[in-house]
């Protein structure tokens, strides 16, 4: 890479410098000169959607410390490891149920809403408290809001449809508490913490983040371990723990399905890869770019679910750092295993070329995968 | 070898227990780092030393290297 830091022109006609080396990626991600502050002028947003919801709903993901520390410090323990490992028993039967249905069903059929989506859905549900009859609902409405190609009216729309869904279940654990993220948020809200209206946003993250992104990965990496036949052989003769976990890391480096960059601005001057960057200046952090970097994961084209990728950017890095990203690994690392094994002759049923890739999304995935077995 | 953490910068991301289970541990409360021995022995230096790279928040600090 000649030039790692260089100018980019935006969608909206603003300008903003694009850091791609992973050295460089992992400064800037750690450095509290830049900030998330969406509310910021000149911020890059992703789209007009993004920006219009974003600024008017605040929540930790665009917030600064000590304000996004005090926030995100609500919510983390319901992510810890111990937690979300407890999780797992029950995600392996709900995964194993799903399937059940998915294969007494016609042929060919679709893995983002018969195994994908319903995943990741009833998990973020079950931790939160939304009731997973609700998913259709929860599900459309994300989806807007992070499509890239709606207008953003209708984004604002759809944001506002899912605070008043979630305005009516914080009513509801007011009156009756229960042992889920909800009521805990509650507690808090009722002892002053934090305001209904953030409270309400930041519920809206949790339930979005925490359905889209690992469906988007459930969808994607069983395309991608389909399109590499001996890997997957190699990972279904042998599917221990560490071994699949250390194929779940890979693919997600692979994949990056964070394609669009993580957004900041400069609050002051500072220089990245001999680079000055002044205040107020826009900054795309290229973290897809980031993970195929040579010097950080030599012949990074090559998917090699051996190799240790721990170390990649999918999650972000610095503060903002993914918090569900436990709650993903379990997900990831049960369904890919328990999916070959069930449908040992699963196939893909279209041409790789017809298949409708979330493109212009927040996250990269698929809007539906027709599959055989 | 010693291991050091800082817990005000911890972001509870969990990163380090699970490279480095024997030695990182995360608060009950809110999940924040919690050491569970500074002195980090042969077989586990890899590991430490893995957690210490991978850590988002840059909290964990490893003081001597010789191995
Ligand atoms: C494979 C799945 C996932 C991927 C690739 C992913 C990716 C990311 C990335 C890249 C960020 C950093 C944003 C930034 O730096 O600006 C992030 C933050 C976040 N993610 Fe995830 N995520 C995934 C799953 C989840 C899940 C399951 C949840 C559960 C609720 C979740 C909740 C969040 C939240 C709340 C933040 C904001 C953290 C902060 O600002 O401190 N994510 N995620
Ligand atoms: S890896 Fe770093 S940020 Fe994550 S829990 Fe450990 S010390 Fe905290």
């Amino acid at each position: 890479m000649e030039q790692p830091v260089s100018q980019v022109r935006l969608w909206n006609g603003g300008l903003a410098w694009m850091v791609t080396r992973y050295d460089d990626v992992r400064e800037v991600l750690a450095d509290p000169r830049l900030s998330s502050d969406m509310s910021r002028p000149g911020f890059p947003a992703h789209n007009a959607s993004v920006a219009a919801t974003r600024q008017k709903h605040r929540t930790f993901l665009n917030m600064d410390d000590p304000e996004h520390a005090k926030q995100r410090r609500m919510v983390t323990r319901d992510f810890m490891i111990k937690h979300v490992e407890a999780l797992r028993p029950r995600i392996q039967r709900h995964v194993d149920a799903l399937i059940d249905e998915f294969s007494a069903g016609p042929q060919p059929a679709d893995l983002v809403t018969g195994i994908a989506l319903p995943t990741s859905s009833a998990t973020i549900s079950e931790l939160l408290g939304v009731p997973y009859e609700d998913h259709e609902f929860f599900e459309s409405r994300s989806r807007t809001i992070s499509s890239g190609d709606v207008e953003p009216v209708e984004a604002l729309q759809a944001y506002e449809e899912l605070r008043e869904f979630l305005r009516g279940l914080v009513d509801r654990k007011r009156a009756e508490p229960a042992q889920d993220v909800i009521s805990h948020l509650v507690e808090l809200e009722t002892r002053g913490d934090i305001g209904i209206d953030e409270l309400l946003n930041m519920l809206r993250l949790l339930l979005g983040a925490g359905h889209e992104t690992t469906a988007n990965m459930i969808a994607l990496g069983t395309l991608a371990l389909l399109e590499h036949p001996e890997q997957l052989e190699r990972l279904r003769n042998d599917p221990s723990p560490q071994r699949v976990a250390a194929a779940v890391e890979e693919l997600l480096r692979y994949l990056t399905i964070s394609h669009f960059g993580r957004r900041r601005i400069a609050v002051e001057d500072l220089e990245i890869g001999g680079q000055t960057i002044k205040a107020g200046e826009a900054v795309v952090v290229a973290n897809d770019s980031a993970n195929r970097d040579p010097d950080a994961f030599p012949d990074p084209d090559v998917l090699d679910l051996e190799r240790d990728a721990r170390h990649h950017l999918t999650f972000g890095y610095g503060v903002h750092q993914c918090l569900g990203q436990p709650l993903a690994r379990v997900e990831l690392q049960v369904v890919y295993p328990t999916l070959f094994r069930r449908l040992p002759d699963l196939r893909l049923a279209a041409p790789m070329n017809e298949l409708p890739f979330k493109t212009h999304s927040v996250f990269y995935g698929l809007f539906s995968m027709p599959v055989a077995w | 070898m010693k291991v050091e953490v800082e817990p005000d910068k911890c972001i509870a991301s969990g990163q380090c227990v699970l490279i480095a289970g024997s030695v990182f541990d995360q608060n009950e409360d809110d999940g924040i780092v919690v050491l569970l021995g500074s002195e980090v022995t042969g077989g586990e230096e890899d590991a430490v030393l893995s957690a210490a790279r991978v850590c988002p928040a840059r909290a964990i600090h490893v003081l001597d290297g010789q191995r």
